[in-house]
């Protein structure tokens, strides 16, 4: 029988711990399609991060570094200079990337490291129950802003895309979806973007991923991707943001 | 006989470093240590080596991680402040179980304080800055010739051990200038990385660098584990010199360059019939107990002078072990103390 459709080889055979609805899986899974795609996981390092992925490292199959909440891109930096030719990515949520380190994604960016950044943005703090992040919505309830986000009291919405966008190092900036099928494969056509863009020493590139987290939401599975497309896109336009016009 | 040079402090163990195979460097700028920053530059460029000036300290620390990850043998340098600001990655390098060096040129403190010379760092450096039960070599220089040997040793030690090497010194050593004789070739040890993320290249299991255990049992052995690794450190790695012990009527203890200045009083203090010994540890962490108790029973009293409030004090006192009565002396905010000063102090303890 022809194997139309199989797990790739960059993902190791472990169940993934994630909760039911939550996108990481599919994040993990376009990430190693692209691997294998491009036929570089035996140069391929990656770096986990705080939350949720925390311990993705078990679920990919090229060496990884666990990382400090919000370091990775620091870590991404050592790695990537000792071993310029291998390819070095982290995988980082909106607390992780756009709270704690915020100083070390802008610095990555701004030096230009030839590293990729999956960023993915959920609007919550998925692993420690479901606080406010730089990226929750204007109105929206969390366990930390129990009456919903407001501007006068906890600011607006971290654009990272944007922000990030206005650096020269960055060359390639994209935000995707993954909320419905169409959405996914573009995700894809991003990060496999993105990494060609660090093969070709072209510089910094980061792919925002909108994410779902239908537990700290409080939404079911379906609905939570109906909020990603009804809710969060409004506010995070997507569409690329840098590096359109690269030929890599 | 190798090259003799006169070079500033800081200069020597960016040099040191080279010569120890160190080919990454990353800090941020801070007095007084920053002319580390400046040969390394320099050096990595022509050597094709990697310098990074971080955002931050923070940061520093964390390239130090991915690059001691990724299997390099790799430097970062900072004062007290921004050693403070290290002790996250640190409590996670030695976690992770990596090998890296790390230079303190200790200031003064607490907060921003002052960049004169102090040893106000003592506790944070070898009680454990950061969270968890960890340990580092700390080394204690007292000349240049000396931050140039130790300096190559602790990124053997680091590598034997896979282990922090701390190299702690003050602004006196960091910016004076003495001579140095470098060997004609370094006492590199080659240590196979079999651990280390450099990619799988399709020939291995995935490697993970990783301090992360969920599993209580589980943590509870990688704690028992590092707490053998520096159990065997304490045995096979701790540096000691004595001076004039043996008959001592009363033996001072101190590190770096207090320790030169003791060296001038038991001088001063022959002259005056008194007998003065000296116990300088070279490694402050693994501390030499050893030491202590084999001439607990010589002096009357022991004396530790230290560039703080007293802290290494407290060590003196566990190895001396209520044996004898041990006295401190000290000078903070920048303060250095005369040699009569401390021969003042023996005086006053053994005419008690």
């Amino acid at each position: 029988m022809d194997t139309v459709f199989k797990k790739p080889h960059a993902l190791t055979d472990t169940t993934m711990h994630y909760c039911p609805g939550c996108t990481h899986g599919i994040a993990h899974r376009l990430i190693a399609e692209v691997i294998d795609e491009l036929g570089i996981e035996g140069k391929t390092v990656g770096v986990s991060p705080v939350g949720c992925a925390y311990n993705n490292y078990i679920y990919f199959n090229c060496d990884m570094v666990q990382a400090a909440h919000g370091r990775a891109p620091a870590v991404a930096t050592g790695i990537k200079r000792v071993h310029p030719d291998n390819f070095v990515f982290t995988y980082q949520g909106d607390g992780d990337l756009a709270a704690i380190g915020t100083a070390e994604i802008v610095h990555a960016a701004t030096r230009g490291e030839k590293i990729t950044v999956i960023f993915i943005n959920n609007a919550i703090y998925g692993m420690t129950s479901g606080q406010m992040a730089p990226t929750t919505l204007i109105g929206q309830v969390t366990t930390t802003s129990p009456f919903g986000r407001k501007p006068e009291l906890h600011g607006y919405p971290v654009k990272v895309c944007e922000l990030l966008s206005t650096l020269e190092g960055a060359v390639y900036v994209e935000r995707v979806s993954l909320h419905d099928v169409k959405n996914i494969k573009n995700a894809k056509s991003a990060i496999k973007k993105a990494f060609k863009v660090q093969a070709a020493g072209l510089g910094f590139s980061i792919v925002e991923v909108l994410s779902s987290c239908p537990t700290n939401w409080g939404i079911n599975p379906v609905g939570a991707l109906e909020w990603i497309k009804d809710k969060m896109i409004p506010v995070y336009p997507l569409g690329n943001f840098k590096g359109k016009d690269l030929e890599v | 006989m190798g090259e003799k040079l006169l070079m500033k402090g800081n200069e020597v163990i960016a040099e040191a470093a080279l010569r120890a195979g160190c080919r990454h460097y990353f800090g941020y700028p801070i007095t007084p240590q920053t002319e580390i920053a400046h040969y390394m530059a320099k050096k990595m460029n022509e050597l094709g080596g990697t310098f990074v000036q971080a955002e931050s300290e923070v940061a520093a620390i964390n390239m130090v991680y991915g690059a001691a990850s990724a299997g390099a043998r790799v430097l970062t340098s900072s004062s007290s402040p921004g050693i403070s600001l290290k002790q996250e990655g640190l409590s996670y390098i030695a976690g992770a179980e990596l090998p890296a060096v790390v230079v303190n040129i200790v200031r003064c403190g607490p907060g921003l304080g002052g960049i004169l010379p102090a040893q106000c760092d003592y506790f944070q450096a070898v009680k454990g800055g950061g969270h968890g039960d960890y340990k580092m070599v700390v080394l204690a220089p007292s000349s240049v010739q000396e931050l140039y040997e130790l300096t190559v040793e602790a990124f053997n030690i680091a590598d034997r051990y896979r282990i922090v090497s701390m190299i702690m010194g003050d602004g006196i050593l960091g910016q004076m200038m003495e001579v140095v004789e470098f060997k004609d070739k370094e006492n590199i040890e080659k240590v196979e990385k079999n651990w280390a993320t450099t990619g799988t290249q399709m020939k291995r299991e995935h490697n993970t660098i990783t301090s992360i255990y969920i599993e209580p049992e589980i943590l509870e052995k990688h704690n028992q584990k590092l707490q053998a690794k520096f159990a065997l450190i304490a045995e096979k790695e701790t540096r000691v010199e004595s001076y004039n012990c043996e008959d001592a009527d009363i033996i001072v203890t101190a590190f770096g360059t207090v320790a030169r200045i003791v060296k001038n009083v038991i001088k001063m203090a022959q002259k005056e019939g008194i007998k003065v010994g000296l116990i300088r540890p070279i490694t402050l962490w693994p501390f030499p107990v050893k030491e202590f108790e084999k001439y607990a029973d010589v002096p009357k009293a022991f004396l530790s002078v230290e560039l703080n409030a007293g802290q290494m004090v407290e060590d003196v006192k566990l190895a001396v072990n209520g044996k004898r009565p041990v006295h401190f002396y000290g000078r903070m905010g920048g303060m250095i103390p005369t040699q009569k000063e401390i021969l003042d102090k023996i005086k006053e303890i053994l005419n008690k």
